[in-house]
């Protein structure tokens, strides 16, 4: 069997072919080997996530610092158990506060954390306690309708309509 | 009378029977493509050159092509996006719609009506000048010897091609977005990066890929294996592969796309 120019040109056909799909996956995708030993779980438990999804981001000051491992109910309580990911680099203190924000006017949701005073930190398994709820657009323009029924009346026929 | 009136009908039936015949005859096709392809796998020169013909040579429409559809696809995202004020998002939209439905299903598309009718040809007008019996009559498998090896190149070359396209679409979604209109190169870039996911994006893209060569030159070397030795046989099956490549791709993708997203 003797090597041919065919060969060659195959070669590079492959070799043009595995190296689109690395920058596919490492330019496009963004993958980072992350092993598993540099990260660290928490959970939360919140009333609403809202459109919290699996994947959505975790941040802290806007810079990333984790993503959402899971999302599970707890039917117990009935309260949503969401499980986070966090990179190892970052520490946060015991009392570190977690609530569900929203990227822009109609953007993802994603996990705010802020950081608290307490000297110990975060551990793997650890719980956050201090948690705020996704904001629901209809429970809000709900509040803010039974607070404009519920004020005594201001001569505002609407408002008489709406009791 | 009755006559006139039934022949409808039963030229339907002879259709249908006629189908599911050549059905059956494509899946013992395919079993003896697998049974075979031990020979052909072992005399890797074979699947080389084909890979070259088949793949190598399809370069340059996958390549300008993916160029000019990432080309449109940008600059058509970013008018539609612009309206809703997200023109950020545009990488993330390029990237997606390549990766997951026009990447695999263009190059698909391309490849059948480039290579798999050639395949065709090649082994239908094979079979009209006897070259197939002959190497029978040598004892040299047709199936091992020429087939088989045209199965694995399109098989091979499929998701590399598809690949290649999915990078040029995105570059060209990078000329007209970033050089052309001017949005910041850094949130095209981390927009995309933010949603695209390796395992189930490209991962999964790139299965379709590979099962839509299968199909492809599945099809493509069934139709010139089955061709009617003449010369407008050949030339009707070379049609066929190209017509019944191209709605069992869309089909096929429609049905992958299902399972995975």
């Amino acid at each position: 069997m003797k090597r041919s120019t065919i060969d060659l040109w195959v070669g590079l056909f492959v070799a043009i072919g595995i190296a689109a799909i690395t920058f596919l996956s490492l330019k496009v995708a963004n993958l980072t080997p992350q092993s598993d030993s540099n990260t660290y779980t928490l959970t939360a438990e919140f009333d609403n996530i809202g459109g919290l999804k699996v994947k959505a981001p975790v941040k802290s000051s806007g810079v990333l610092v984790g993503r959402v491992s899971n999302i599970a109910l707890d039917t117990k309580r009935y309260v949503a158990n969401v499980t986070l990911t966090l990179d190892g680099k970052y520490q946060f203190s015991r009392d570190t506060s977690a609530e569900i924000l929203t990227a822009g006017l109609l953007g993802e949701q994603y996990i705010g954390l802020t950081q608290g005073g307490d000297p110990d930190n975060l551990k793997t398994g650890d719980h956050i306690s201090i948690t705020s709820s996704a904001m629901v657009l209809e429970q809000l323009i709900g509040k803010f309708m039974t607070s404009f029924a519920d004020k005594p009346a201001a001569g505002g026929s609407d408002a008489s309509q709406s009791q | 009378m009755m006559e006139k009136l039934l022949s409808p009908f039963r030229h339907l039936g002879e259709l249908t029977v006629n189908a599911i015949w050549r059905l059956g005859f494509a899946s013992r096709f395919l079993l003896a493509i697998l049974l075979n392809s031990g020979q052909s796998l072992l005399r890797l020169q074979l699947t080389i050159r084909e890979v070259y013909f088949a793949g190598v040579l399809s370069l340059i429409i996958i390549v300008v092509s993916g160029l000019f559809v990432g080309m449109v696809l940008g600059l058509q995202g970013y008018n539609t996006l612009a309206r809703f004020g997200s023109s950020d998002a545009l990488g993330a939209l390029v990237a997606l719609s390549l990766l997951r439905e026009l990447g695999p299903v263009l190059a698909a598309l391309l490849f059948a009506s480039r290579s798999g009718s050639a395949m065709t040809a090649e082994i239908g007008l094979m079979k009209a000048t006897e070259q197939l019996e002959a190497m029978s009559v040598m004892a040299v498998n047709p199936i091992a010897r020429v087939v088989a090896p045209r199965f694995w190149a399109g098989v091979i070359s499929m998701p590399i091609l598809a690949a290649i396209f999915n990078v040029m679409g995105i570059f060209g979604g990078y000329l007209v977005g970033v050089v052309m209109i001017g949005l910041d190169e850094g949130t095209f870039w981390s927009q995309m990066q933010n949603n695209v996911d390796l395992h189930y994006d490209i991962i999964n893209g790139l299965i379709k890929s590979l099962f839509f060569g299968m199909a492809v030159t599945l099809i493509a070397v069934f139709e010139g294996y089955d061709a009617t030795p003449t010369a407008s046989g050949v030339s009707s099956a070379t049609t066929r592969t190209v017509v019944t490549s191209a709605l069992v791709i869309l089909a096929l993708d429609f049905v992958l796309t299902a399972f995975m997203f």
